[in-house]
């Protein structure tokens, strides 16, 4: 069925099985490289969105459920040109390894701190306690989050 | 070439396929040959440099690292240099990338690093001719060689030509005192792309006409098909295709959503294997089983020491579970199987074997497939890259079009080939000094299949299912140690303890004894193979044995090496944590509530692959048995350092892995299956927890050889947390994890 999707300021209109996860009609037929599988269960971030100023696990999100909402991925908030201060943030702090996880780190950051912008370091830490990066990177992740939150 | 470094512990320990073998049969066809300078450096009309790798970029930032090392020797600012590495089509073929052996193969005096030089030397000799100028008064900078007030460019002096010469082993390199380019922090250039959704990994590699794919997976490993009811999923909407090939089973589907959707309702009917050993008695059981035997290092003399009048002995036995790579993201892959011809997009380690063992999945000449890499999520070994890669081969095969697959998480996790299981028994004499008379090491490992080589696609599951069998197990007894050559032979494993006179240290007498059991999971390399393992046990022993002795830990350990660099690291680890002299465990500490320790551990990677030591201060909550490691210095000392942030980088991941590791990451199972499937069931640390500040002391070098360092860190931390917790509590935890119900036993176990 025919289902509206507010992605990043444009809307589209998909013919999709309305029980599809989000992450599939952003991944496969928008094409955005954003949003990545991780685990399916939203259990690890990876697919992360922010809809109506939260973050949302794509992976387990239906497409009806989101209709009409607006959606932003990575790629709404900046480009490699003009990137959103929490990307630079993580530029400045050369915070990636093999950078899969980067989206959920991220997204979920933003979400958290548009909402909470004096938050303490032990209360990002809290919010970052659903998130994976199996690099490890967490020194320099959670120091880019705090750059961007000062 | 290095060849022999890791040959042997592929060969014997744990049952790897040999890499020189590997090497004696050449580059497979179609991969530029590795001693022409064409194979790695183009220099185009207009200056612009292309170097070409076989060392591909993991995210432990090697890319990095490669196009600084090309910009050092050319004279030229980072960003004139562009790298391409690992397409069978277009760059040399290195094997793999791994076992930090990226810095040692390309960064010495071979590979990269010397087509480097060899192109400088040729460009400056070039312009002596074309400027009438002698060499020695020629200068180059930012792709211009200048003298005798005259000047050429690099694109004037090669004319879009081919160098047409052979790597030099005689050309030059430039010391590490003159780098302007290498040595310094220069930022990734793939971060920015990275962090705004740009980056195309594996994962988004869109090919027109793509269809997707996915896997259905037996129970275990050993179960086989029964029966596949393919009406059951007669008229799914996007269904293409059904596949079933011997033991695996996928399926097609116009998108992602309906092939998963396919894929789980298609009934597929299972022989189960043989029921799996209980996880309980699991590592005892080990012992008991048909083994492959290694004598590694024997001085003839330690059972005379260890039952000599009047000899202070001790023992203690090790346990390390299975551990699994559980990448991030799960694996995929995207492959376009036409007729006869192949193209294949893979995170794999090493495309040139991917195309080799795909050729065999597939019935296909390796000549007619082109493999090429594209960044994965997280490798630390053989995670699932190389196995979804056979899946989309498969797929496209079976439908003539390009198709794409993604693993379940539970695809990725029950089947990846998991660091394997240890058990470590160690005993040690004291003379009358208290110092270390003799030490025994032997251990028992489970392995089965590994990469996949050129020619074992059987190592991983899909190979297996398609009928491929894995390497061969065959059981033997211990020949003599290697003779004369116990150094050289056994540096490569982290089997021998450091303190064997034989590698870094100055006891005299030992004797290193492994044997290899058949295991029922596939296993295969993780982050620091076996070192990790073996080292945990040497360097918790080395503390109990300090302990025994009343002696300071680091001290006792400085009483016991020779090597002066692995001794310099330790001091430089213990120096940076402001390391107070006393032996473990603290005075003072009381038996309930949160006491404070410190440990440290240190070795030599591999006995000749990166210095590193490491000290770890912690609390132990001995109400709960929760621990916050508080703070870890982290010393390292791998040569002359390429880029320091990188270094850091990967020394800092390293650390925090290691601790993942060590407090909660064990695969489980029940007498079918692996039950450890998800992100509740496979315990790591999140990206939000306590994070313990890591102070990195980089020791840098401005002559000798590079070394990796993608390795060290990770090795040392659950014996350091393990000897923080001792020096804390007075209790001895000897299993890793170091789970909270284990920590409770053994401080309920103090005396």
């Amino acid at each position: 069925m025919a289902i509206t999707l507010k992605v990043n300021g444009r809307t589209h209109s998909l013919d999709l099985d309305p029980a599809t996860p989000l992450l599939y009609a952003l991944s496969d037929d928008l094409q955005l490289n954003g949003p990545k599988f991780g685990c399916g269960l939203g259990q690890c971030g990876a697919c992360t969105v922010i809809v109506k100023g939260q973050a949302v696990r794509s992976c387990v999100t239906t497409v009806k459920s989101v209709e009409g909402s607006d959606i932003t991925t990575l790629e709404g908030l900046g480009t490699p040109e003009k990137p959103h201060p929490i990307q630079q943030a993580f530029v400045d702090e050369q915070a990636a390894q093999c950078g899969f996880c980067l989206n959920g780190v991220i997204m979920t950051a933003k979400a958290f701190l548009d909402k909470n912008p004096k938050a303490t370091e032990a209360e990002i830490q809290q919010a970052m306690s659903g998130v994976l990066c199996r690099c490890f990177t967490n020194v320099r992740m959670l120091r880019a989050i705090q750059r961007y939150a000062r | 070439m290095k060849a022999s470094r890791r040959d042997f512990l592929k060969t014997s320990g744990v049952l790897l396929v040999g890499l020189r073998t590997l090497r004696a049969q050449g580059p497979l066809q179609g991969s530029p040959p590795l001693n022409q300078l064409d194979s790695w450096i183009s220099i185009a009309a207009d200056g612009s440099i292309t170097a070409y790798s076989g060392k591909e970029e993991l995210g432990q930032g090697i890319s990095t690292a490669q196009q600084q090392l090309v910009a050092e020797e050319l004279s030229v600012p980072f960003n004139r240099v562009k790298l391409i590495y690992c397409d069978t089509a277009l760059t040399p073929d290195q094997a793999h990338t791994s076992g930090s052996q990226s810095h040692p193969a390309n960064f010495n005096t071979d590979n990269l690093a010397q087509a480097g030089a060899t192109a400088r030397e040729a460009l400056f000799r070039m312009a002596s001719q074309k400027l009438g100028v002698p060499v020695e008064r020629l200068t180059a900078s930012d792709g211009v060689i200048s003298g005798g007030a005259k000047s050429v460019t690099y694109g004037q002096l090669v004319e879009g030509k081919k160098f047409s010469l052979a790597l030099d082993s005689k050309a030059k390199r430039k010391s590490p005192s003159q780098w302007t380019v290498l040595g310094k922090p220069i930022p990734r250039p793939d971060i920015p792309d990275l962090v705004t959704g740009k980056f195309e990994f594996v994962h988004n590699v869109r090919l027109p006409g793509m269809l997707h794919g996915r896997v259905v997976r037996p129970p275990s490993i050993s179960a086989t098909v029964a029966s596949v009811d393919e009406s059951s999923v007669a008229g799914m909407p996007g269904l293409v295709k059904v596949v079933v090939k011997k033991n695996f089973v996928g399926v097609v589907a116009e998108k992602p959503w309906q092939a998963l959707q396919a894929a789980g309702k298609l009934k597929v009917t299972w022989h189960p294997g043989p029921p799996l050993p209980d996880q309980a008695t699991f590592h005892d059981s080990l012992r008991r089983l048909p083994a492959r035997d290694a004598l590694m290092v024997d001085s003839g003399d330690v059972d005379a020491k260890l039952s000599g009048a009047g000899s202070t002995v001790l023992k203690a036995t090790y346990l390390h579970p299975y551990q699994m790579h559980g990448s991030m993201g799960s694996s995929c892959s995207v492959a376009d199987v036409q007729g006869d011809r192949a193209t294949i997009y893979s995170a794999t380690q090493a495309v040139w074997y991917q195309k080799s063992t795909s050729a065999m999945i597939l019935g296909l000449k390796p000549e007619n497939i082109h493999v090429i890499f594209r960044r994965g999520s997280g490798c630390y070994g053989v995670n699932g890259a190389d196995t979804v890669t056979y899946d989309a081969a498969i797929l496209s095969q079976a439908v003539g079009k390009p198709v794409r697959v993604q693993l379940t998480r539970k695809d990725e996790m029950a089947f990846e080939n998991y660091g394997p299981a240890y058990v470590l028994d160690q005993r040690a004499s004291l003379d009358s000094n208290g110092n270390i008379a003799t030490w025994d090491h032997e251990s028992w490992s489970p392995g089965l299949g590994n990469r996949p080589g050129t020619n074992r696609p059987g190592n991983i599951i899909t190979g297996f299912l398609l009928g491929f069998p894995p390497a061969d197990f065959a059981p033997r007894s211990a020949g003599p140690p290697p003779p004369g050559a116990p150094a050289r032979v056994n540096n490569n494993s982290n089997g021998v303890p450091s303190y064997l006179a034989s590698v870094t240290g100055t006891v005299q007498s030992g004797r290193v004894l492994t044997h290899t059991v058949e295991s029922r999971f596939f296993t295969g390399p993780l982050r620091s193979p076996a070192r990790l393992q073996n080292t945990f046990a040497h360097e918790s022993f080395m503390d109990e044995l300090a302990a025994k002795v009343k002696a300071d830990p680091v001290e006792y350990r400085l009483r016991h090496l020779r090597d002066a660099r692995l001794k310099e690291v330790l001091q430089a680890a213990a120096k940076g944590a402001n390391w107070e002299t006393r032996p473990s465990p603290k005075p003072g500490n009381r038996k309930t509530g949160i006491a404070t320790g410190r440990g440290a551990a240190s070795v030599l990677y591999e006995g000749d692959n990166g210095y590193t030591a490491l000290v770890a201060e912690i609390e132990v909550n001995q109400d709960t048995g929760k621990i916050v490691v508080k703070r870890m210095v982290a010393a390292s000392d791998v040569g002359p350092i390429s880029n320091p942030d990188g270094l850091r980088n990967q020394v800092e991941g390293g650390a925090l892995q290691g601790l993942s590791r060590c407090l909660g990451e064990e695969v489980t199972w029940d007498n079918e299956k692996i039950t450890s499937v998800d992100w509740r069931t496979y315990h790591s640390l999140p990206l939000g927890f306590e994070v313990p500040k890591i102070d990195a002391v980089l020791i840098n070098r401005t002559e000798g050889e590079v070394m990796g360092a993608g390795e060290t860190s990770i090795t040392l931390v659950a014996a350091a947390i393990g000897n923080a917790i001792f020096d804390a509590t007075g209790a001895r935890i000897r299993q890793v994890p170091f789970t909270a119900e284990r920590i409770k036993a053994a401080l309920a176990a103090r005396a």
